[in-house]
């Protein structure tokens, strides 16, 4: 079962992309998400593994996922290596000056599970889809409100030349 | 051993194929199957979910990196509903590529396809050498002191935890040397409208000596109605099923290098005892939550 959701922002995809690249930024935006630990000497990156546990229904599920997509500042994309097989992906794009699209991807399922895998995974999806759909509507109030900031930042800047 | 003992005629036999059948039966570490695990994993979700609205509470005070004698409460008759969300809960916490075994009752191990399902989850029967040998071997292992005594109480005792006198629990962890992990349930009880335990009846029909059944529990339950024994199990009602795992006991810290058995055991249970009456407290309605 794969699910797509998306959402416009009044921000650059570098801005977005600079958000995402930090970890330590998951645990405010990622719905449901209890645990994001980087696990291993590497904080991002292709190849960054980490451990993360996301509450859905009556389960923390989560394991070991690693990045296996890192292009700046479009992609980023990991799989889950141990624990509840899923992969996900962040999608930026440039919609008009200063605009983004993210589009959030995820992908879940068990091979084997048979009847009952199916009709599971068809049962979570509208548990998923709204936890997918609260993420990206953090992850848009956190980055524009970084994208405030930096042009705050920017008309101080400006100011603090015009005087001098 | 859950089977009377052979008189008589072909006595050898019936033993030779007793053992044979028994030690299948008790399950292996080794018969613990991930890949079925993760496949199982689910529809225990889905029921957990949809069906008994589960949730499982501080999961992260389970040592993360070294075994531990997770100690519970048990409920539900013999249909364990918190055991099978706990499951669930652990596997998807950890994931299944973490060892777990739990201990069930040797008559549980012993139904025809329930048993291998529990035997590929980890389930061994209820013996102290199993215990000692997956905890040796690095897995946390879930034991249920009150056994059949505990999950067969009536509804209405739903909130107590009684295991009875039942102290083995405390002599593995110290002999194992490793931490007491309380864990918790609420809602097991109220999957049926249990009555009475039965004990005079068992004992009266000497099951207590044939297989090693203190109880003849008798309840109201769905699809039966009156359901006497609950040897086929029952439909559970959807009751709400809530369970918390309480910060991991270090028996040699807390207690000092000489731990004594009563102590622990009083100390284990009263802090169950206490963290159940929170979880009562919470609940509103039977079966609701």
């Amino acid at each position: 079962m794969r699910i797509d959701e998306s959402i416009r922002v009044a921000a650059p995809p570098e801005t977005v992309w600079h958000y995402l690249e930090d970890p330590e930024h998951y645990l405010h935006f990622m719905s449901g998400v209890t645990h994001w630990e980087v696990v291993g000497e590497k904080p991002n990156g292709l190849g960054a593994r980490y451990r993360i546990l996301v509450r859905v229904g009556a389960a923390e599920v989560g394991g070991l996922v690693e990045m296996v997509e890192w292009n700046e500042p479009f992609d980023i994309a990991w799989h889950s290596v141990t624990g509840v097989d899923h992969r996900g992906r962040w999608r930026i794009r440039e919609r008009g000056e200063g605009q983004s699209r993210i589009e959030y991807r995820f992908a879940y399922g068990v091979v084997g599970g048979g009847v009952p895998g199916l009709v599971t995974q068809i049962a979570a999806a509208p548990v998923v889809r709204r936890q997918m759909r609260r993420t990206l509507r953090q992850l848009k109030r956190q980055v524009e409100h970084e994208q405030r900031r930096l042009e705050a930042e920017l008309r101080r800047a400006t100011r603090q030349a015009a005087r001098a | 051993m859950y089977f009377a003992e052979p008189q008589g005629i072909g006595s050898r036999a019936v033993r030779f194929l007793r053992e044979r059948a028994s030690a299948r039966l008790r399950g292996r570490l080794e018969d613990r199957d991930p890949d079925y695990i993760r496949e199982a994993l689910p529809l225990l979700w889905l029921l957990s979910t949809f069906y008994f609205r589960a949730e499982v509470r501080d999961l992260g005070n389970v040592p993360a990196d070294r075994p531990a004698l997770l100690v519970g409460n048990h409920s539900g008759g013999n249909i364990i509903v918190d055991t099978f969300v706990f499951s669930l809960a652990f596997s998807t916490f950890f994931g299944v590529e973490r060892p777990f075994h739990q201990l069930a009752h040797n008559l549980a191990m012993a139904w025809p396809i329930a048993g291998e399902m529990l035997r590929k989850s980890g389930t061994m029967s209820a013996s102290h050498e199993h215990a000692e040998e997956a905890l040796a071997a690095g897995a946390p292992v879930l034991v249920y002191p009150g056994g059949d005594w505990e999950t067969h109480r009536p509804s209405w005792e739903s909130d107590r935890i009684d295991f009875a006198e039942r102290k083995g629990f405390v002599r593995l962890a110290l002999d194992a040397g490793v931490p007491i992990v309380p864990v918790v349930s609420i809602g097991g009880q109220e999957t049926a409208l249990f009555l009475t335990r039965g004990a005079g009846l068992a004992k009266a029909l000497r099951l207590d000596r044939l297989l090693r059944l203190k109880v003849l529990p008798i309840s109201i339950a769905l699809p039966w109605g009156l359901n006497v024994g609950d040897f086929a199990g029952h439909l559970p009602l959807p009751s709400k099923i809530t369970i918390e795992v309480l910060p991991a006991i270090d028996l040699e810290r807390e207690f000092g290098p000489d731990p004594d058995v009563d102590e622990v055991y009083e100390h284990v249970t009263s802090q169950m005892q206490e963290a159940l009456d929170g979880l009562a407290a919470e609940r509103r309605f039977p079966v609701i939550g």
